[in-house]
């Protein structure tokens, strides 16, 4: 297969046409407008629908719409912009019906800067919106990954009848690396049995997430959480390296976890017993994996490009089996594999007590430095 | 086995073109690579520059602290990243915009009038390739015909009237290093 270089943006931007994305609608936000820029000039090519909307609102909720009528349909943004889109992907989710939304993070919170960050985790584990509902959440730590996923993540929608988040953040967005693209895939022309669109000789199908009466919108509800524990049991993604004897565990994801590869390549080099997991699929989360490791490693380093959010997890998945070190740069810092060097040594040096808080000892030592 | 090579100068001066360049010759060479932009608000004028990183397995952190090359385009460059190079690591400098020397003695120099080469031959926005040949002539994990292939491959229909002039560019910074090797 041939290879191209590619920007992240761009290469997410054309994934999403090779799988068959019937319309985009966005607003330019950096570090992602090149994602919208590569759809502009060619979904038009395609005979698709482009569209800039007059912002995030107006833009999740045309999503919204074509997502009605069993369209593959995508939007991208920024932090600042899925704040503005919450509201319609909580309809979207209370509607059941499927769309991929691309956040590629930069630094917060508010207006913050452009720099790369993974801030938005709590937020789009969540979904963003209010409400009883999980999306799935990806998080590619390449652009290669990033097209893998934007092409699963369709399919993950329509299977699951729900929102796909695919997260980045600034660093995958504007590098270029080498990708092999998929091929072109034939757009998907039956519509859905749940779908709208004319209902010339048929029933009437109504969507909507509205349901006054909450006997009806709880059956809802369950249903929602149903699929969702059928994602969770099929949907969980991840990365091992170095793991088969590791004494110390790393868990960070994307650009955190391939700064971690780097630091835990160099520690490997001068003999300390360390792995790295990279969690790929944030929802739902590998926490079985995790829980596994936790009773077989000595202790675990958590990297991450935020305050410790991952880190909550991680400590539930433990379960109290394993120490947990935390180490987080923020604010759009990205860490240096020195940085994560020098804690994969502090940890096989003096492992943290079970009982420590591993953000108290953190933020401390973000004190002194 | 991973080299990362910095590229760092004014915004117009093809800093970015020029790391794009390399990573289109390591990847038609069939390596690994990452090339990472800075993309802070910055346009012509102020600084740019840019990482590429060539390896032969998976790449790990995209951006480096101490890489193993620097081209360093102008003295602000130079004065920026000049401590963070590699000890052992290479420099390779335009001595036209410099108002002085590298003055590392732990890592190698090549300095060179990159601008003054390039308008020798008629065009200073070349001084990117110019630099860029310099540095094939002393590293040596691309060739030039490597490189040179991969601007033919990539250049945009629209710019390959400018191939020639590239190659030349090319050239012209790789023989300046060929002479002081004599000298």
């Amino acid at each position: 297969m041939t290879r191209e270089l590619l920007k992240g943006n761009v290469a997410m931007a054309e994934a999403a046409i090779r799988a068959g994305v019937d319309a985009y609608f966005g607003y330019p936000i950096t570090p992602q407008s090149e994602l919208l820029e590569w759809m502009s000039k060619r979904m038009p090519e395609e005979g698709r629908a482009f569209l800039q909307a007059e912002s995030e609102v107006a833009a999740i909720n045309m999503v919204y719409g074509a997502a009605c009528t069993g369209a593959r349909v995508m939007t991208s943004t920024s932090g600042p912009g899925i704040s503005l889109m919450a509201e319609g992907i909580s309809y979207i989710a209370g509607t059941e019906v499927p769309a991929v939304i691309v956040d590629v993070m930069r630094g917060g919170p508010g207006l913050g800067n452009i720099a790369p960050s993974q801030g938005d985790y709590r937020q789009v584990i969540h979904g963003a919106g209010h409400g009883d509902f999980f999306p799935l959440v990806l998080a590619p730590a390449s652009v290669q990954e990033a097209v893998d996923l934007i092409s699963e993540a369709f399919d993950l929608a329509e299977k699951y009848r729900t929102v796909v988040f695919v997260v980045a953040d600034g660093s995958i967005g504007q590098m270029m690396e080498p990708v092999t693209l998929p091929p072109m895939r034939e757009r998907k022309r039956a519509r859905p049995e749940w779908a709208v669109g004319g209902a010339k000789g048929r029933a009437p199908r109504r969507l909507t997430s509205l349901y006054l009466k909450p006997e009806v919108e709880e059956r809802v509800n369950l249903r929602i959480l149903r699929r969702w524990r059928e994602a969770e049991a099929h949907e969980v993604r991840y990365r091992g390296y170095h793991l088969d004897d590791a004494a110390y565990v790393v868990i960070g994801f994307g650009t955190a976890g391939r700064v971690a590869l780097s630091a835990v390549r160099a520690a490997r080099s001068e003999g300390i017993r360390v792995g790295l997991f990279r969690p790929v699929s944030l929802r739902p989360f590998p926490t079985q994996a995790i829980r596994q490791l936790a009773s077989q490693a000595k202790a675990f380093l958590v990297v991450e490009m935020n305050g410790g959010q991952m880190l909550e997890d991680v400590q539930a998945a433990a379960q109290g089996q394993v120490p947990i070190r935390f180490y987080g740069r923020m604010g759009g810092m990205v860490p240096f594999p020195d940085e994560v060097l020098a804690e994969i040594k502090a940890l096989a040096a003096a492992p943290p007590s079970p009982a420590d808080d591993p953000r108290g000892r953190w933020l401390a030592q973000m004190a002194q430095a | 086995m991973q080299t990362e090579i910095l590229i760092a100068g004014f915004g117009g001066q093809g800093v970015l073109f020029a790391g794009q360049v390399l990573a289109y010759a390591a990847m038609d060479a069939g390596h690994e690579v990452t090339w990472f932009p800075s993309y802070g608000p910055e346009m012509r004028g102020g600084t740019a520059n840019c990482t590429v990183i060539i390896a032969d397995e998976e790449i790990g952190s995209p951006l480096v602290a101490h890489p193993q090359i620097l081209m360093a385009l102008n003295a602000p460059s130079l004065d920026r990243f000049e401590p963070q190079v590699k000890p052992g690591g290479l420099i390779v400098a335009n001595a036209s915009l410099l108002q002085r020397e590298v003055q590392r003695s732990d890592v190698q120099t090549l300095s060179l009038r990159a601008n003054h080469v390039a308008e020798s031959l008629g065009d200073r926005r070349m001084a990117n390739m110019v630099m860029l040949g310099a540095l094939l002539a002393r590293w040596h994990g691309l060739t030039l015909a490597q490189v040179k292939a991969a601007l033919k491959a990539h250049l945009p229909a629209r710019k390959q009237h400018l191939l020639e002039a590239n190659y030349q560019a090319l050239e012209a910074g790789a023989a300046q290093i060929e002479e002081l090797k004599k000298n």
